[in-house]
């Protein structure tokens, strides 16, 4: 009922409803996916396949999740006309059309938020895993949390 | 109107209104002796959202480990001496101010009304950029959560080892041709990405880190690199611009009257604002200019201050030694320094903290890791002084201080536990 009565109230948590309920099942693992440096300091992650998760999903789902991600980040971090008539708006108006617009970047990121809801709800809380979404661990790694087996259903 | 059972989060008594009796008996659960019930409206939004504010629990800037100052709620985020800065603020505001009281009357009459309006023009430039620089967060790594460092402290990344070790210090990746290595830190417990340091004085890692500058009381990194570099530039312009035309002022006047009676004709207390400004344009014209014109060249070869005085990437280190994050020409290093795509801010100063999420703990660190840290700092501090010549017994006076701020470092252990129990940032809440 707690939970219910937080998603009426604050819609804005509704992110979080999925992991609350799966705080009800016993963690059986937490596995890290680190970033992946050799193209610079854009934010890509490492395609390597965790052996932690072989016995729960296949192979080819995870890259393709960790290289949409990828994309979507570079998406972001893209040098080009538009990032490049962005910033020099920006810097006419003083940083002030910040206030009323949003960045680039910022609108990116709610696409990769909601990309990661979709994985979440479709492919990963089936198999009793969870992604969790980057920015809320630094951009440092993708955690993957892997539930103990008994844990049924995507639980809305 | 609707209960909202918030149980878990400390509530003040004082601004719970009264239930009616029967309503509490009903919904109080016997096994919750704590419960409080906060009444809520559903009409407004933002009562809601203000009301909540005072009872949710903190948010996460209250609980930043790092030694960084916050106000207005967590919206404005800078360093800890925060002394100097306003020492840039009275200086600039001071000169500037006396500019358009005492010379730019005669300048609009006898040469243009432009000149204050570019001169104003000018100084709310150089305001907005310096106020930007110090208030925004400059790009704060925040800490690994206890489940990732226990991760990269049992090796999982070499298979077969088990048990438990003290991670590698030092993780080799190739960028472009070029080999790199990247550092642990020992305070934020994390592999610092490429290009990003750790600064002693604000106790955080931060991403492309340039250097800590007092004058503007924060750190420069990522986020903030372009507005620290317009704030110098337009400042240069300035100093120039008020040099030039007070010169300008005296030398019409002089004219109009012969040269010294222009300063002997009233007492030299009235034209000591005059005087004031040559000084203050004068002296600080060469470190500033020298500044931009040095992170020009930082900009142009898509360096930090940082790399460049430790020479990482300078041909003298070995044939084939090159900078792997350079573009292919100077226009491109300019535009992606300067125009390039904003990040976001990684530490969610303002958001809420939820029960459940990891809270980063704070270790005990080490003598030995510690003195790493120092001796970076060290280096840091030493170049910056070293490009303000003119600043030279401002910074030889202020030396002792940049050994005081790593002494409490090098203290292990008790200081750095302190962060949960009183947060180390001094915490100015303004009202909403």
């Amino acid at each position: 009922m707690i939970h219910i009565l937080h998603r009426f109230f604050f819609p804005f948590l509704q992110t979080h409803s999925l992991q609350d309920l799966r705080q009800q099942a016993p963690v059986a693992a937490k596995v890290f996916v680190q970033r992946d440096y050799t193209s610079g300091t854009i934010c890509q992650f490492q395609t390597k396949f965790p052996a932690a998760l072989e016995t729960r999903i296949d192979k080819q789902q995870f890259e393709d999740t960790i290289r949409k991600l990828n994309s979507l980040y570079a998406e972001a971090e893209k040098l080009g006309g538009r990032s490049y008539l962005e910033g020099c708006l920006a810097c006419l108006t003083a940083y002030t059309i910040f206030l009323c617009m949003e960045t680039h970047y910022e609108k990116v990121l709610k696409k990769i938020a909601n990309y990661i809801q979709d994985q979440n709800d479709k492919i990963y809380a089936p198999r009793g895993l969870l992604l969790i979404d980057p920015i809320e661990r630094g951009l440092r790694v993708v955690e993957i949390t892997v539930f103990e087996d008994r844990s049924t259903g995507p639980g809305r | 109107q609707y209960f909202l059972l918030v149980n878990q989060f400390s509530i003040q008594a004082a601004t719970v209104p009264k239930i009616p009796a029967a309503l509490n008996r009903g919904l109080m659960d016997p096994g919750m002796t704590e419960c409080q019930y906060s009444q809520i409206s559903t009409v407004a939004s933002s009562p809601m959202e203000s009301q909540l504010g005072k009872k949710i629990p903190k948010r996460k800037w209250q609980t930043f480990p790092g030694r960084n100052k916050f106000y207005c709620n967590g919206r404005i985020m800078m360093g800890r001496q925060t002394g100097v800065f306003y020492l840039t603020l009275v200086l600039i505001v001071v000169t500037s101010g006396l500019f358009f009281a005492f010379d730019c009357p005669f300048l609009a009459y006898s040469l243009s009304p432009a000149i204050p309006a570019i001169g104003a023009f000018l100084f709310l430039f150089v305001m907005g950029m310096l106020l930007r620089a110090s208030f925004s967060d400059p790009g704060v790594l925040p800490r690994a959560t206890p489940d990732e460092a226990a991760h990269l402290e049992y090796g999982i990344n070499s298979p077969g080892s088990g048990g438990c070790r003290s991670p590698p210090r030092t993780q080799e990746v190739v960028i472009n041709g070029q080999t790199v290595k990247l550092k642990y830190c020992f305070t934020c417990k994390i592999f610092r990405p490429p290009r990003a340091s750790h600064c002693s004085l604000c106790d955080n890692c931060v991403e492309r880190f340039d250097h800590h500058c007092p004058w503007v009381g924060n750190c420069v990194g990522k986020r903030n690199y372009r507005y620290f570099y317009l704030f110098i530039l337009s400042l240069s312009f300035l100093t120039i611009f008020i040099f030039a035309f007070v010169i300008t002022h005296i030398v019409l006047r002089s004219n109009q009257t012969g040269f010294l009676s222009a300063l002997k004709d009233s007492p030299l207390l009235n034209h000591s604002d005059t005087v004031l400004e040559v000084v203050v344009c004068f002296f600080s014209m060469w470190s500033i200019v020298g500044l931009s014109g040095f992170h020009t060249y930082l900009i142009g070869s898509n360096q930090t201050t940082n790399e460049d005085i430790k020479g990482l990437w300078s041909s003298k280190r070995g044939k084939g030694n090159y900078n792997p994050y350079s573009y292919s020409s100077v226009i491109t290093n300019c535009c992606a320094a300067l125009c390039g795509p904003l990040p976001p801010s990684l530490i969610d100063r303002r958001g809420f903290i939820q029960p459940d999420t990891p809270q980063t703990l704070c270790f005990g660190n080490s003598l030995v890791s510690l003195r790493a840290d120092c001796d970076e700092a060290d280096d840091l501090l030493f170049f910056f002084f070293l490009l303000h010549p003119s600043l030279l017994p401002v910074s030889l006076a202020s030396w002792p201080f940049s050994h005081d701020s790593c002494l409490p470092l090098c203290v292990p252990h008790s200081r750095s536990c302190s962060h949960l129990s009183t947060p180390s940032a001094l915490v100015l809440e303004s009202s909403l």
